[in-house]
């Protein structure tokens, strides 16, 4: 076992962890956030994204004690004073989901790609969003809406300066 | 998983020291390949040693005509650093289209290079190029280094600290990427240099990466896309399977040369 301190969604968490205990199996049964879902064992759906330090990772492919010190952001994090992230809202306005299994992943990596590249073209977020699969959508509508968000955040950047 | 212990030592010798002791110890780089491994139990370690925190380990660092990046650099930042573009342009390409982006964010190029995956990128990065694998015992050469489908010339607690690309005149990298892993179905580095002209494959080697004589040769005499053959290996020594049989995979080897060949000369 070892000892670890993290920063989930704003909050200091330590806790003591089995070493082999994966990120994504921290976050949904010792926190709880649920948010994060597991979809596969070979490291290739992405429905498990989140930020660690900012960027977007599998956490089925790190380690808890890995993000030991670090900063990690989940789904569940993304609400600001009771609005949805304009990711999340895009999502909603563009139907860019059906079950929504994939869509907490989606919506983390999307986000990362904005950070990357605020105004990407719609080749660029498919490729972007090469290690996200969906099942449901055909992506069409993903794409519509990670163009909405961009948007929206550009406008909002805009207003503030 | 199977339970192992785990450190993440600041210092490479207390790396080198933690290798040493157990009954079966090694070391974690971006997880990219160790951990789906360890998940699907297909290994066991009794100890795991993290990379992850030795600073000396890290960095890309343009020296004369040499490029050098340290082991633990990921993959996202060979591909987004503007003194890799502008050294060896091929290098970042192609550690741009290793998997998706969340496995470049983790993945690092020792990791990679050591685990010699047949159908992954850098060897034939490395070997296209005339890489220098430097560990902290030794320099190994890219054409003494890649041994064998998932085996190299690293000895038992050797740990690769870094690699060195002489950059070349031009060289281009195209792969044919599978549509579901993005692995590389048959990938392809060309090189024109000092070291002469160097063509490394990936994706289709029983014994994982190599040089295609036969087309560096037609290369040799005119640098060309019209000059490249055929691939001059033999069908047996290549891989087939439920992706690609092996006559389909030679036939890539040539297509993706003249790709490169002819990027490299436009
Ligand atoms: C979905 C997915 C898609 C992928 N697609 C591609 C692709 O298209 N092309 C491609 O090339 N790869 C691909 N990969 C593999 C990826 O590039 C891995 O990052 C890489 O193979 C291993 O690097 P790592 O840093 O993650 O190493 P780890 O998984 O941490 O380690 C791999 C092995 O190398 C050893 N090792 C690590 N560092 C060192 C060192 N410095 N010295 C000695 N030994 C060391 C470890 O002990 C282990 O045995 C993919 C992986 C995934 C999960
Ligand atoms: S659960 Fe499928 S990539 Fe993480
Ligand atoms: S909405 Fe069902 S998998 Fe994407």
């Amino acid at each position: 076992m070892r000892r670890i301190t993290m920063t989930v969604n704003g909050r200091e968490i330590t806790c003591e962890v089995e070493e082999r205990l994966l990120l994504v199996q921290f976050l949904r049964e010792t926190l709880k956030l649920t948010g994060t879902h597991v979809g596969c064992d070979t490291s290739q759906c992405g429905v498990c994204v989140v930020h660690v330090d900012g960027q977007s990772i599998k956490s089925c492919s790190m380690l808890a004690v890995q993000a030991d010190g670090r900063s990690v952001t989940t789904i569940e994090g993304l609400m600001k004073d009771g609005e949805m992230h304009p990711m999340q809202a895009a999502f909603h306005d563009q139907h860019g989901l059906q079950c929504g299994f994939c869509t907490p992943g989606m919506v983390m990596s999307a986000i990362d790609l904005l950070q990357k590249n605020p105004d990407p073209t719609e080749q660029e977020i498919r490729e972007w969003l090469e290690g996200n699969l969906c099942r449901c959508t055909g992506y069409h509508n993903i794409v519509k809406a990670v163009r909405q968000a961009a948007t929206a955040i550009s406008r909002q950047g805009e207003a503030r300066t | 998983m199977y339970n192992f212990t785990y450190s993440n030592p600041e210092m490479l010798s207390d790396a080198e020291h933690l290798l040493g002791t157990g009954e079966s110890p090694t070391l974690l780089a971006g997880g990219q390949t160790l951990l789906p491994t360890l998940k699907l139990r297909l290994a066991q370690h009794s100890s795991l040693v993290d990379l992850g925190r030795i600073v000396a380990l890290k960095g890309i660092v343009a020296e004369g005509s040499c490029l050098r990046i340290g082991a633990m650099t990921t993959h996202w930042e060979v591909a987004s650093s503007a003194t890799v573009a502008a050294a060896i342009p091929a290098l970042s390409q192609l550690a741009g289209m290793i998997g998706d982006p969340q496995v470049r964010h983790r993945g690092t190029i020792g990791g990679s290079v050591a685990n010699n995956d047949p159908s992954a990128d850098y060897p034939a990065g490395c070997l296209g190029l005339g890489a220098t694998i430097h560990t902290n015992r030794r320099d190994i050469s890219a054409d003494d280094f890649f041994v064998g489908m998932f085996e190299t010339a690293l000895e038992n607690g050797e740990i690769i600290t870094a690699l060195s690309f002489p950059v070349p005149e031009v060289a281009t990298y195209v792969k044919y990427p599978n549509p579901a892993s993005r692995y590389a179905l048959v990938g392809v580095m060309v090189s024109k240099g000092v070291s002469g002209i160097r063509v490394a494959v990936t994706g289709a080697g029983n014994a994982g990466v190599f040089r295609d004589t036969a087309i560096e040769a037609a290369l040799q005499k005119n640098f060309v896309a019209d000059a490249v053959p055929e691939s001059g290996v033999s069908e047996d020594t290549l891989m087939s399977d439920m992706h690609a049989a092996a006559d389909y995979r030679k036939h890539l080897i040539a297509v993706m040369a003249r790709r490169a060949v002819a990027a490299a000369t436009s």
